[in-house]
C-alpha cells in the first residue's frame, strides 16, 4: 500500500536586514522550483506565501532584533517552529546595524528623522540567539545557496547539519591562493574568520574583512599584533573587528582591546 | 443613507512580494478617500551615522549592506563620488567594466522583480512557484536570465550579493580572458531569450491608466545612462550630482522610517519607466525596433508599463554588456592608486529602482565626517501615494475590498519598492465610514 509522506514545512522570516540572505533561495534559479517540489514553503513573504502563524518543521530567520515588536515576533516564530535556524550576520551577530550599539541611538534618530517619537527602535541590534533558543546557525554576510541547500538536505535526510568553524586560511590553502597577508602585506582577517565563502576576497588579491564571523579558536591577539607590525594605527586595528560581525563576542572583545589606551 | 455610511475595515497583515516591510492605510468615507498612507516600517539601520569615522577604503563593503538586491548600485555610487573628490582618473578598462558589472545587477534585479514579484499578479497566482505551473517556459526563461545577471556580478565581485570586487580607484581584480569568452557566449545566447521576454511582458494585459507626473532620471549625451550622466527631469531640468540639493528636498513624515523626497515641492517618478521616458532614443537600434513592434508609445503615463520597461532594460543591459566585453582586454592593473583629500563628494547612478544619490564629507585622512544617501524608493514614496489615490479613483472605490487591496498591491509593485533600501513592509488597513 502506498503511503504519502508529508513534505517538510519551511518558513522564511525577515527581521532587520538587507534581504540579501533570502536571495540564497531566490537566486537558486530552476533549483528553486525543484526545492518547492521537495518542501512546502509555508511562509516566505518576499516570494509570496504568507502564513507566519502556522507550525513549521524549519524556520529560517534573516535579520536582527531591533524593535520592540521584533521581540514579540521572534518568540512567536520559536513557538511555531521545530527547528529555528538564524541565517546571516544580522541574525547570528546583530549585523552591521549593531554598530549603533556603542553609540547614542536616540541622538542618531533625532539627527536623521524630524519625528523621532515615531521611530520605534531599540537601543541595540541583537542576534536571534539573544532572545530564543536556536537549533543551528548559518554564518555569513550573506549566506550562500550552497550553505542553505546543505542545511535543507541534511534536515531532509534527518542528520545534523555540518558546522564548519574552521578558518578562511584553510580555504585559501585548499584553493592554492597565495597568502595576501604575507605576500601583499594587507590586513587580512582570514586567520580569525570562519570558512564558508570559499576565500572570495583573497581570490581577488584583497583582504578578507570577516563577513563570516569569528572562527573557532580565533587568535585575535596575535592577528592584532601582526596588523600593528604592518603599520595599522590602534584605531585602524579596532575598525578591522568592527565590520558586519562587530557584536560577535570574539570580535567585540578584540575591538575593545585594540581601542584601549596602553602603556608602551 | 445608512447603507452608504456602513463602516468597513479590512486588515491585511503583510504585503507579499516586495523587498522589505511596509503597510498601507486606506480609509474611505462616504465614497471618498479620506486617508491613504504608505507606511514604511522597516526598522531604521542608521547607515549614514555609523559610516562616520570609517576610512574611505571600507565604504564600498559597508554601503553594500544597505541592500542585498542592489549592492552594486551602492558600491559604484560611493566609489565614483569619492573618486571624483580625490581627483582619480580611472583606467578606461575599469570605467567600462563598472558599466558591465552594473548591467549584471540590472539584469538580476529586473528579472527577479518581473518573475518572482510582479508577474504572478497578472495570472491570478500568489507566487512564481505557482506561476511556473501555468507558464513553466516563461518562468524558467526568467530564472535563467536572472542567473546570467548574477554571473556578470560574480565576474567582477566574486559573488552577486555583497560582491567584494570594487575598490576606490577601480576593481581589486580582473577576470581572465577565458572566463570572459564563456560569458560572452552566454550573453549572445540570451539575446533572443530576452527578446522573447520583452514580447511576453508586452503581451500581458495590464490596466489602462493615464497620470500626469514628472519623470526624473540620469541622462548621458551618448548612451542610455546607467552609471554615469547628469540628472534630468521631463520638464527640462538638467543638472550634475552636485546640484541635487537645490532642486530636491527630503522630509520626514511620522508614518514612515523612510524619508520622502520632493522635486520643487512635488512628487516625482524615478525608475525604469522614468528612464525609458527620458532616454528611449538612446536605446540600441535592435532594442528600439523591438520596442516599436510592441506598440508601447513613449513617454508613457501608465505605471503598469513598468513591467515591459524592465524587460526592455534587461535586453539593453545584455547588449551593453556584450558590446563592452567584446572589446575586453586584461588590464595592466585593475586599479589606480588613490590619495585622499578633504572635501565634499557627491555622486549618483541609476540603481535598478531609480536614481541613487550619495554625499560624503571627508577629512584629510580619507575618513567620513558625514554621509547622506538618498535611495530610489524614498524618492518614489510620495509618487506611490499619489498614484494609489488616482488609481483607486479610476478603478472605482465601490469595488469589493479584496479587489481594492489587490489593485493597491499591483500599483505598489509597479515601483518595485525596495523597502530595505528606503529602510522598509506592507500591512494594509482599509476602513470605510
Amino acid at each position: 500500500m502506498m503511503t504519502s509522506v508529508r513534505k517538510p514545512r519551511v518558513a522564511v522570516h525577515k527581521f532587520s536586514s538587507c534581504d540579501g540572505c533570502q536571495l540564497a533561495l531566490l537566486n537558486l534559479g530552476e533549483d528553486l522550483l525543484a526545492l518547492a517540489e521537495r518542501v512546502e514553503l509555508v511562509h516566505f513573504a518576499e516570494a509570496g506565501p504568507l502564513d507566519p502563524e502556522s507550525d513549521v518543521d524549519v524556520a529560517f530567520v534573516e535579520g536582527s532584533v531591533s524593535t520592540p515588536e521584533d521581540i514579540e515576533r521572534i518568540q512567536q516564530v520559536r513557538r511555531h517552529s521545530r527547528f529555528l535556524i538564524p541565517i546571516g550576520a544580522c541574525a547570528t551577530a546583530g549585523g552591521i546595524q549593531a554598530l549603533r550599539n556603542g553609540a547614542n541611538g536616540a541622538q542618531w534618530v533625532a539627527q536623521i528623522y524630524s519625528h523621532p517619537e515615531a521611530i520605534a527602535s531599540l537601543a541595540h541590534s541583537t542576534p536571534i540567539s539573544g532572545h530564543v533558543n536556536v537549533d543551528f546557525e548559518l554564518w555569513g554576510c550573506p549566506v550562500n545557496s550552497r550553505q542553505m541547500l546543505a542545511v535543507v538536505n541534511s534536515l531532509l535526510l534527518g542528520v545534523a547539519p555540518h558546522d564548519n568553524a574552521d578558518k578562511v586560511c584553510t580555504e585559501c590553502k585548499r584553493h592554492g591562493y597565495p597568502c595576501v597577508l604575507v605576500s601583499r602585506g594587507v590586513a587580512c582577517m582570514g586567520p580569525v574568520t570562519r570558512a564558508g565563502c570559499g576565500a572570495l576576497c583573497p581570490s581577488l588579491g584583497r583582504d578578507c574583512y570577516g563577513c563570516y564571523g569569528p572562527a573557532e579558536n580565533a587568535n585575535t591577539d596575535a592577528l592584532a599584533a601582526q596588523f600593528e607590525r604592518q603599520g595599522l594605527t590602534p584605531q585602524a586595528v579596532m575598525q578591522r573587528f568592527q565590520s558586519v560581525n562587530n557584536q560577535a563576542p570574539v570580535f567585540l572583545a578584540a575591538a575593545d582591546k585594540a581601542g584601549m589606551p596602553r602603556d608602551e | 443613507m445608512s447603507e452608504q455610511r456602513r463602516s468597513v475595515a479590512i486588515h491585511v497583515p503583510v504585503l507579499a512580494r516586495v523587498e522589505g516591510e511596509g503597510a498601507l492605510d486606506l480609509r474611505i468615507d462616504d465614497g471618498a478617500i479620506t486617508e491613504l498612507r504608505l507606511r514604511i516600517f522597516e526598522p531604521p539601520r542608521f547607515f549614514e551615522k555609523f559610516l562616520e569615522g570609517h576610512h574611505y577604503s571600507e565604504i564600498p563593503d559597508m554601503v553594500a549592506r544597505i541592500c542585498g538586491i542592489c549592492p552594486v548600485a551602492y558600491q559604484v555610487t560611493a566609489a565614483q563620488a569619492l573618486e571624483k573628490l580625490f581627483g582619480v582618473e580611472l583606467d578606461p578598462w575599469a570605467r567600462a567594466m563598472r558599466r558591465v558589472f552594473y548591467c549584471g545587477e540590472w539584469i538580476q534585479s529586473h528579472s527577479l522583480h518581473i518573475h518572482l514579484l510582479a508577474a504572478p499578479d497578472f495570472f491570478g497566482c500568489n507566487s512564481a512557484i505557482e506561476l511556473a505551473k501555468i507558464a513553466p517556459d516563461d518562468v524558467r526563461r526568467g530564472l535563467r536570465i536572472q542567473a546570467l545577471g548574477n554571473e556578470l556580478m560574480d565576474l567582477f565581485g566574486a559573488r552577486s550579493v555583497h560582491p567584494v570586487g570594487v575598490r576606490i580607484g577601480g576593481f581589486h581584480g580582473a577576470p581572465p580572458l577565458a572566463r570572459i569568452r564563456e560569458v560572452r557566449e552566454k550573453l549572445r545566447a540570451a539575446l533572443p531569450e530576452a527578446e522573447a521576454l520583452v514580447r511576453w511582458t508586452a503581451g500581458i494585459a495590464v490596466p489602462q491608466d493615464d497620470q500626469v507626473f514628472v519623470s526624473v532620471a540620469m541622462q548621458h549625451p551618448t548612451g542610455y545612462a546607467i552609471e554615469t550622466g547628469g540628472i534630468a527631469a521631463s520638464d527640462g531640468l538638467l543638472i550634475d550630482a552636485g546640484g541635487f540639493d537645490a532642486h530636491f528636498a527630503e522630509r520626514h513624515e511620522a508614518h514612515s522610517t523612510a524619508l520622502f523626497s520632493a522635486y520643487h515641492g512635488q512628487p516625482y517618478l524615478v525608475g525604469p519607466l522614468a528612464r525609458l521616458n527620458l532616454n528611449h532614443a538612446h536605446l540600441p537600434e535592435r532594442v528600439r525596433a523591438l520596442l516599436a513592434e510592441t506598440g508601447l508609445a513613449l513617454p508613457s503615463r501608465n505605471l503598469f508599463h513598468s513591467l515591459v520597461a524592465r524587460a526592455v532594460e534587461i535586453l539593453l543591459a545584455l547588449h551593453e554588456a556584450l558590446r563592452l566585453l567584446d572589446a575586453y582586454r586584461v588590464p595592466d592593473s585593475p586599479w589606480v592608486a588613490v590619495t585622499p583629500r578633504a572635501g565634499v563628494a557627491t555622486g549618483c547612478t541609476e540603481a535598478p529602482r531609480g536614481l541613487l544619490w550619495h554625499r560624503y564629507e571627508m577629512d584629510d585622512d580619507g575618513r567620513v565626517l558625514s554621509a547622506r544617501i538618498v535611495p530610489p524608493t524614498s524618492q518614489n514614496q510620495a509618487r506611490i501615494e499619489e498614484d494609489l489615490r488616482l488609481s483607486l479613483l479610476s478603478f472605482g472605490l465601490d469595488q469589493p475590498d479584496d479587489a481594492l487591496r489587490l489593485h493597491c498591491e499591483k500599483v505598489i509593485r509597479n515601483y518595485d519598492p525596495c523597502i530595505s533600501c528606503a529602510t522598509h513592509f506592507l500591512r494594509m488597513n482599509v476602513e470605510r465610514g
